[in-house]
This record gives C-alpha cells, structure tokens and sequence, in this order.
C-alpha cells in the first residue's frame, strides 16, 4: 500500500468516525464561509443593484447637438448609442421641444418616445394613465392648474409649423403629471404627433440616457462619444452620477468593513474550534511520536484534515452564502442576486487556509508534547 | 551479547533524583522483569530506554550505539526502528479500525503493508477483529492489537509498561501467552509491573527502590528454555 493510500485513510477515518466533533468543526468552518461568500457577493452585487436604485433618479447621461448645430438626427443618435453597452441601458428618450399655444397662452411642447420616458424616468407621479394612442398627451400640473384640465378633457392646440403656417390640432388630455420640477410646465405628447403637427421630422433637441453603470464606465462612454461622433456633444448629470459614484463608494466601503471585521471573527472562531479539536487529541499526538512519527509527519496529518474540513466547508459556505445573499438582496433591493462563479475558489480558498491556519496553530504547539506522559499508566 | 546496557545511569529532575547510579544490561533475547513500588523510578527508567527522555548522567548503550546524548529527532528515530512500546492503556486511534493501528505503526516506520498487518493481528488471534473499531474490542482484544502494533516493524526490543495491568484473568493469560511464545522466538522484552505472577514468567526480576537497583533475582522456568 502506498503511503498516500494510508495517508487518505487516516484523515478519512478522523474525519468520518469522529464525525460528532468534526461536525461541529464543520459548522463553524461552513458558517465561516457562509458570511464570507454572502458579504462578498453582496459587496460585488451593490453596484449592479444600486445602479438600478438610482436609475430611478433620471437620466445620467444627455446627448446634445454639437458646435452650431440646431439638431440631432435620429442617424446621430443611432450612432452614438452603439457606443452604449447594451445591457446597461435602462432608457433612451429622445425630446424635441416645440413652443406652442392652447387657449392663447404659451407652453413649450416635447415631443418623445413615452414608453422610453417611463423608464428614464420612474418619479413621474401621472394622475390619470400614460398615453397609450396617437392623439393623447401628458401635462405638466402646472398647465393642467393654469388651463383648468383634467384627466379625459379635450385640448386644442395651435401653432406655427416648420415651414411657417398656422397649425391647430385637437389632443386628449391623457393624464397630468407631478414631479415637483420643470417637468410641471411642459406638454408631452408622442413625437409622431410632434412632427406631424410640425410637418417635418428628424429633429432632435436632446436625447436623455439612462445607463447603469459606473462612474469610470460613464467617463468612458462620454470620452469615446465626444472621439468618435463629432455632431454629438455626450454630458453626463453630475448632480447624478457624482452623488451615486459618492453613495457607491461609501456603501461598498461600509461592506468591505463589515466583511473584514467577520472574516477577523470567523477566523477568531475557526482557530478557536480547531484548537480544541486539536488540544482534545494530544494523546493521540503523543501516541503517535511515541510511535515514532516526526513532528513534521503530525502537522501533515492534521493540516490534511485542515485542508479537507475547510474545502468541505468552504463549498458548504459557497451555497448557503449565496442562499444568505440572495435572501437580502430580495428583502433590501426587491429583486434576485447574480452568482458570481469566481466566489467558489475565492471561499475554498480563503475557507481552506484558514482552517489549515487555526489547525496549524495548536498543532504546532501540541507536538512539542513529551510522548512519555502516554506511557504513563499509573 | 548484551542490547542494552546502561551505565551509571542517573536521573535528576531539579532536587528528585529519579535514577541513582543504575547499571544494567539485558542480552539479546532476554525476558526482563521491572518492579517496584510507585515512585520507584520504573517509569523514568522505561522513557530512558525507550527513548523518551535522557538520563542526566550516564551512558544508554543500545545495540552497541550510545543514545544517551542523541537529539529529540534522533531518539525519534531510534525509537521507530529498534523499539516496540506496549501501554498499560493499550493507546489505539479510537477512529481506526484494529487493522489500521497497526498499519499505522507501519506508515510511521515505513510502507504500511495490509497483509503484513493482518498476519500480526492473526499472530495475536484477532484476525477475525481486524475491520472493529477500538471501541468495539474488549480490554483483551485491545492489548493484542496493541501488542500486533508493537511487533509489526520487528523491533529489537519489546517495552511492556504493565501490559497486563488492566485485563482480567483469562486476558492476563492469552497476553502472557504471547509474550512467552514471543520469548521463544528470541525477542528481547522488557516488562514493568506490579504483578509478582507477571514478573516470575520472566528470566530475572529488577527491583527498584528509590531510584536504585534494590535486588535482582533469576527467575528458572521451563518455558525459557528455548
């Protein structure tokens, strides 16, 4: 038999006849790594699931016609999109503003892709429903107030158009929307019906851009816009992504500690477990160098049990951490963790050295143990 | 010819002297019975000779190397490869079976060897007990798997500190039974114990009172003659 084979079949035998103490062991490695893979996907998650916090704050990025040019075309923007990456965007709502009349007096109209300001923008409070047809259209509180409208009630809206002549159109007031900012004063109605009042189309004042990413990643996007699409002038919302880069930084800093402090405990509890394990058997130690077993020889076989509790541990710790994760995400953030697979060696390892660490500890200590006070009988 | 000598061998632990003046030898193949009262210094002289501790002054000549002066890793050594130890407590890794005591005896020494390990354990009767834990055998059973442990690197000298201490008559009997059948195979024993029926089965009794060599006596059994 080799010695590897003998070497396989003590540790296993520790390990699975003693299972009541190794168990215990065990538990204190699994919930080790339990915190350690939990916090840890949590710190790598945060940036993702605050992203999507804060893209509930607006757009943090605007696209705007460059030098002297009046407008962008649909053509610009396209090619400023493609400098998106595709799974970060959360909305793309382009505007085309408009002054326009209703009863004679003046307010400035938007023309959009609804269905894209409803996710650029989530805050909007709309009293009544988003338009849903041709014909329909949202206003401000403040136009609603000044012209007496409600939810339902016809409008008429006049005009000058592209190419100078009288335009008046009859819109449905679709419902009223509440931000408690500029929003209020305006009219927002589907571009369709903007450029068809206008009789022309393809004319973009600004596009707003909901992208969940991080400030480095923003940085990069703006750089390689401003490079690569001269009509297009990229900006970011600083008051936006500055104060989301500040509460990121500060939240994954908070967790960083937190994760440290319970990795200091972990190890703190890990050693202590292990070193009672390990104090209980030291005349076993002393059998073995009474059997002639070198120092050396001892530390290997406890460091392979070491090795074993904490890769089984380790794996225990992978799964009930992201259990442990997920269980938060879904209570803090509403909505599912991703499991990140770098997390399995990154817990075994951490697990298994320290475990191998806290074996080591007491071992070292214990086989300094004198082998006669095992031949003592008496 | 003589495998172990020792010489003017005393031992001092700070104002108890252990061991005065000891002189001993025992011949290859030699029975040895140790006795004495607790205190005596049965026991530091077994760790001396067993190579678990050094005497503070004198010499310990074991086939024919003087170990007295040797290092903790070379008594190590020393102790795997000419020594075989029998507890009064038998000492088995409660989470091996009796077979892997053994074998563990083995890897320590060497290359464990299952079949080796087995013929020891059938040499003790237990070849039937050889898959049970420790705590599945009974005192008996566990002192000879604890005396297969002892014997499975063919060491030159066998240690026996009260290896009969805790077993009832019938066991006493199959342990003593293999000692003597061990004796006749010419294997050189040294035993400690309190028991005088123990000590009359070997070649000469050793009493030690207060450190010293208090008598010597031959013992003349047939069952010596080889």
């Amino acid at each position: 038999m080799k010695k590897q084979t003998m070497y396989l079949r003590m540790i296993s035998g520790s390990l699975i006849r003693r299972r009541s103490r190794m168990l215990v062991a065990l538990l204190a490695v699994a919930i080790g790594a339990t915190v350690l893979s939990g916090l840890l996907t949590i710190y790598h998650d945060i940036p993702r699931q605050m992203g999507q916090e804060f893209r509930s704050y607006g757009a943090n990025l605007i696209l705007v016609p460059s030098g002297d040019e009046p407008s962008l075309s649909a053509a610009d923007v396209e090619e400023a999109m493609a400098y998106f990456p595709a799974d970060s965007v959360v909305g793309i709502a382009p505007y085309r503003y408009q002054t326009v009349k209703i009863n004679e007096q003046p307010f400035m109209a938007a023309g959009t892709d609804l269905a894209e300001v409803k996710k650029t923008s989530p805050y909007w409070f709309v009293n009544g429903q988003w338009p849903t047809e041709p014909g329909s259209v949202l206003v401000g509180e403040a136009v609603a107030d000044l012209i007496r409208l409600l939810p339902g009630s016809p409008l008429t809206i006049t005009g000058t158009d592209a190419s100078g002549k009288s335009f008046s159109r009859d819109f449905t007031l679709s419902g009223i929307i509440q931000t408690g900012g500029k929003e209020e004063e305006f009219i927002f109605m589907s571009m369709q019906d903007l450029e068809n009042a206008m009789g022309n189309a393809d004319e973009i004042d600004v596009v707003e851009c909901s992208i969940s990413a991080s400030g480095e990643t923003l940085d990069a996007i703006v750089s390689r816009i401003g490079t690569n699409v001269p009509a297009v002038t990229p900006r970011l919302v600083k008051r936006v992504t500055q104060s989301e880069g500040a509460v990121l930084t500060k939240l994954q800093s908070l967790v960083y500690l937190v994760t440290v402090v319970v990795l200091l405990l972990t190890m703190i509890c890990v050693a202590t477990t292990m070193m009672a394990v390990v104090t209980e058997r030291r005349k076993e130690i002393g059998l073995k160098k009474a059997l002639g077993a070198s120092n050396e020889s001892i530390i290997k076989d406890f460091l392979g049990e070491g090795i074993v509790l904490g890769a089984f541990g380790g794996l225990l710790g992978v799964i009930l951490g992201f259990l442990f994760a997920q269980a938060v995400s879904l209570n803090v953030f509403n909505r599912p963790i991703s499991f990140g697979l770098p997390l399995i060696p990154v817990t075994m390892l951490a697990s298994i050295v320290i475990t191998g660490v806290a074996c080591l500890i007491p071992v070292r200590s214990a086989v300094d143990v004198d082998p006669a006070v095992v031949l003592r009988g008496e | 010819m003589n495998l172990l000598e020792l010489k003017d061998v005393s031992k001092i632990y700070g104002s108890v002297k252990a061991l005065q003046h000891i002189d001993l030898s025992v011949r290859q193949g030699e029975w040895l019975a140790v006795m004495g009262p607790s205190g005596s210094g049965k026991t530091t002289m077994m760790n001396i000779v067993g190579c678990m501790d050094k005497p503070s002054n004198g010499a310990v000549i074991l086939d024919g190397a003087d170990i007295s002066r040797e290092t903790p890793k070379n008594l190590t050594a020393i102790r795997r490869d000419k020594i075989g130890l029998i507890f009064q407590q038998f000492h088995l890794i409660n989470y091996l079976t009796a077979l892997e005591n053994v074998m563990v005896a083995q890897y320590y020494h060497s290359l464990p060897d299952e079949k080796e390990a087995m013929q020891a354990l059938e040499r003790v009767g237990l070849s039937n007990r050889a898959k049970h834990l420790p705590s599945q055998l009974s005192g008996g059973e566990q002192q000879r798997v604890c005396i297969a442990r002892a014997l499975i690197n063919y060491p030159m000298l066998i240690l026996a500190d009260e290896p009969t201490g805790n077993l009832d008559e019938t066991n006493e009997n199959i342990v003593l039974d293999i000692f003597r059948q061990l004796h006749r195979e010419g294997s050189t024993i040294i035993v400690v114990t309190h028991d005088p029926e123990v000590a009359e089965e070997a070649q000469r009794t050793i009493v030690l009172e207060h450190g010293r060599i208090a008598a010597i006596s031959e013992n003349h059994q047939k069952n010596h003659q080889k």
